[in-house]
């Protein structure tokens, strides 16, 4: 938490490299007639092993820069590269390829599959990516683990409260290992005590060596990161590093999830 | 993405909506029993009308004055008869053959038959004493009319199976009178019921003396000649024969077909009657089909936020493709195999009244054109599922 030589407007990362990085994204939607501009030449590099928080009000473009950033949506101008990769103009199928592998999703309605299990839905993305059933139950399992659910794999989404949902989708989020993990309002659909205990899953995990970008329009969520880019009308507005960062861990007793760095 | 996972997921799909499925399937499963059962009744109803014919014999031939093989494509006129035969073509014919073969006139015609204060239509079939070899029907009681008697042209009558039940029911006919177009006849014989056939109700027909026959009809023609051969295999000879024996007077205006030929043209007739009905039953298999697409078309847009958890999650178009795809054949193919088993039962049951026979080509037919409407159906909207952006398929509510 000393120096990381994070200075606003720049992403220059001294000890890490790049991991994520938006070059002049720009997006605009067609809406009968009207052109909206959700982006406007967006740059922003993501250093490896970091935790961002990507905060601005609604309709501000931060829900867009994360989807575009992580490969569901495809910038009308501008590039991404992941690990130094060009990915903007891959196939569709490619891009479904690099999503399974490198990046994981948490979503503020959880996004889990109805009538299915915990497991099951962990299981999803091993599946695309073709691994066997046994190997695949073992590494759904041990990832449920990881977010504290290893006595609720055969529960249904419906018979889960909604901390205990974020973190299967957390679970499913990084059983393919990947080495990004974007949440988009994580903690949006929570009560404010399950609010802490998934951030404190996603810090234990960035602690872990997940780069983990967050977007929220709440400050205290926000907090929880080590560096905050301000995104409004679509362009970055500011980007500051985080001076008292919040750890969950300490806020809460009942979360369990170990301690950051 | 394995196949197996493909399908577990299709199943799971399926299972999650029970009711939806079967009702989906319930489109299949007639459609495909329908199939089933009406080629089974086609093909039932011709194999007993063939073996019927073959149990005739396959000696017989059966001489026309009209060119009914030729080409005779000439519009309506072709089958116009320009010369009837007389007893003398059929004299010529027995002359030749000789030994080898009996030699019968037929004529057959309409009749109006009366006994008491009943009366029906029927048909006259009249040969000559040597008729009792080439007509079919067995004799349940009495006799066949004698030498003397077609000499003589004597007003006896055999009655068909049909004829008595109508004009004497309960009671034996043998020894009545009945009149035939007006004139008094002696009941001499009735016949077992044999069964409708092609040439109409051979039960509904009253056997008498071609020479009485003459005389009531007032003509001196005849309608046919019948031909039985000694042995089955002199009947192309004998055809050979029959036809350079009528030649002379009838030229190409002739017409000498076997069993075989008669048992061909048929089968075929029949064949084609199964086929246009199976074309019928496929029409409810094809709006099954609608059925399944319909459904895909609705879960397709019920799942499309699942579709984009999936994508999300890394499935690649083809994933989902598959994973709608094989949930449409698997209703169709589930929905086929149900129709099957229903159609073939319901032969099993139906065998009671109609002649019926599950072929292995109907099932056959039947299971691959269900899968195949699966995957033709299936396919729009597993491709409408595929194309799907997965942002937005996300932000579907």
């Amino acid at each position: 938490m000393t120096g990381d030589g994070l200075e606003p407007g720049l992403g220059a990362c001294d000890d890490g490299r790049v991991i994520l990085e938006a070059r002049g994204v720009t997006k605009v939607y067609r809406m009968e007639d009207v052109e909206v501009h959700a982006l406007c030449g967006v740059d922003l590099q993501i250093c490896e092993g970091r935790m961002l928080a990507v905060m601005g009000p609604s309709g501000s473009g931060k829900s867009t820069l994360m989807h575009i950033v992580g490969l569901l949506d495809r910038p009308t101008e501008g590039s991404v590269m992941v690990e130094g990769e060009e990915v903007s103009h891959m196939s569709a199928n490619r891009l479904a390829a690099v999503r399974n592998r490198r990046i994981g999703f948490v979503f503020q309605s959880f996004n889990l599959l109805p009538r299915t299990s915990a497991l099951a839905n962990v299981e999803l993305p091993l599946v695309y990516a073709g691994v066997s059933g046994s190997e695949r139950r073992r590494r759904a399992t041990a990832a449920l683990e990881r977010v504290g659910l290893g006595d609720r794999l055969s529960h249904h989404p419906s018979q889960l409260s909604g901390g205990q949902q974020q973190r299967v989708a957390i679970a499913r989020a990084l059983v393919t290992g990947p080495a990004i993990l974007l949440a988009d309002e994580p903690t949006g659909n929570l009560d404010s005590r399950s609010g802490v205990e998934v951030m404190g899953v996603l810090q234990e995990l960035n602690s872990q060596g997940v780069t983990t970008i967050i977007v929220t329009h709440d400050a205290k969520v926000a907090a929880h990161a080590e560096r905050v880019v301000h995104v409004s009308d679509g362009r970055v507005v500011e980007d500051e590093r985080v001076e008292r960062r919040v750890i969950a861990a300490s806020t809460t007793l009942g979360a369990g999830t170990g301690t950051v760095r | 993405m394995s196949a197996i996972e493909s399908f577990r997921i299709a199943l799971r799909a399926l299972a999650a909506n029970k009711g939806r499925s079967a009702l989906t399937m319930l489109g299949v499963i007639i459609g495909v029993a329908a199939v089933i059962l009406l080629v089974a009744i086609g093909t039932g109803v011709r194999d007993e009308i063939v073996g019927q014919i073959e149990g005739l014999g396959s000696n017989l031939l059966f001489a026309f004055p009209a060119d009914f093989e030729g080409g005779g494509g000439g519009g309506g006129g072709g089958l116009a008869i320009r010369r009837q035969f007389e007893l003398e073509d059929s004299d010529r014919v027995a002359r030749r053959l000789g030994k080898s073969a009996v030699v019968v006139p037929v004529i057959q015609a309409p009749a109006v038959l009366k006994a008491g204060s009943r009366t029906m239509r029927s048909t006259i079939a009249a040969g000559t004493d040597r008729g009792v070899e080439v007509f079919t029907a067995d004799l349940a009681d009495g006799r066949f009319y004698s030498r003397g008697e077609y000499v003589g042209g004597a007003r006896v009558v055999g009655i068909g199976a049909t004829v008595r039940d109508e004009l004497f029911p309960n009671t034996d006919p043998i020894g009545k009178t009945m009149s035939i177009n007006g004139q008094r006849f002696l009941v001499i014989s009735h016949f077992e019921a044999q069964g409708g056939a092609l040439s109409g109700d051979q039960d509904n027909q009253v056997y008498l003396p071609l020479s009485t026959a003459q005389r009531i009809l007032n003509t001196r023609n005849i309608s046919m000649i019948v031909i039985k051969a000694e042995n089955a295999e002199d009947v192309e000879l004998i055809r050979a024969q029959v036809r350079a024996a009528l030649r002379p007077r009838f030229g190409s205006d002739l017409s000498v077909f076997t069993q075989e030929q008669t048992l061909g043209i048929l089968s075929q007739l029949l064949g084609t009657l199964t086929v246009m009905l199976a074309g019928i039953a496929g029409i409810s298999l094809l709006v099954g089909g609608i059925g399944i697409m319909n459904i895909m078309l609705v879960s397709v847009s019920e799942r499309t936020r699942e579709i984009g958890i999936r994508k999300a999650v890394g499935a690649r178009t083809y994933d989902i493709m598959s994973q709608f795809v094989i949930e449409a054949v698997m209703l169709s193919v589930i929905g086929g195999m149900l129709g099957a088993g229903l159609g073939t039962g319901g032969a099993m049951v139906l065998r009671e009244w109609v002649p019926t026979q599950v072929t292995g080509w109907a099932l056959a037919l039947a299971f691959f054109f269900s899968a195949g409407v699966g995957v033709f159906f299936g396919v729009y909207p597993a491709w409408k599922a595929s194309t799907l952006d997965p942002i937005e398929a996300l932000r579907y509510e």
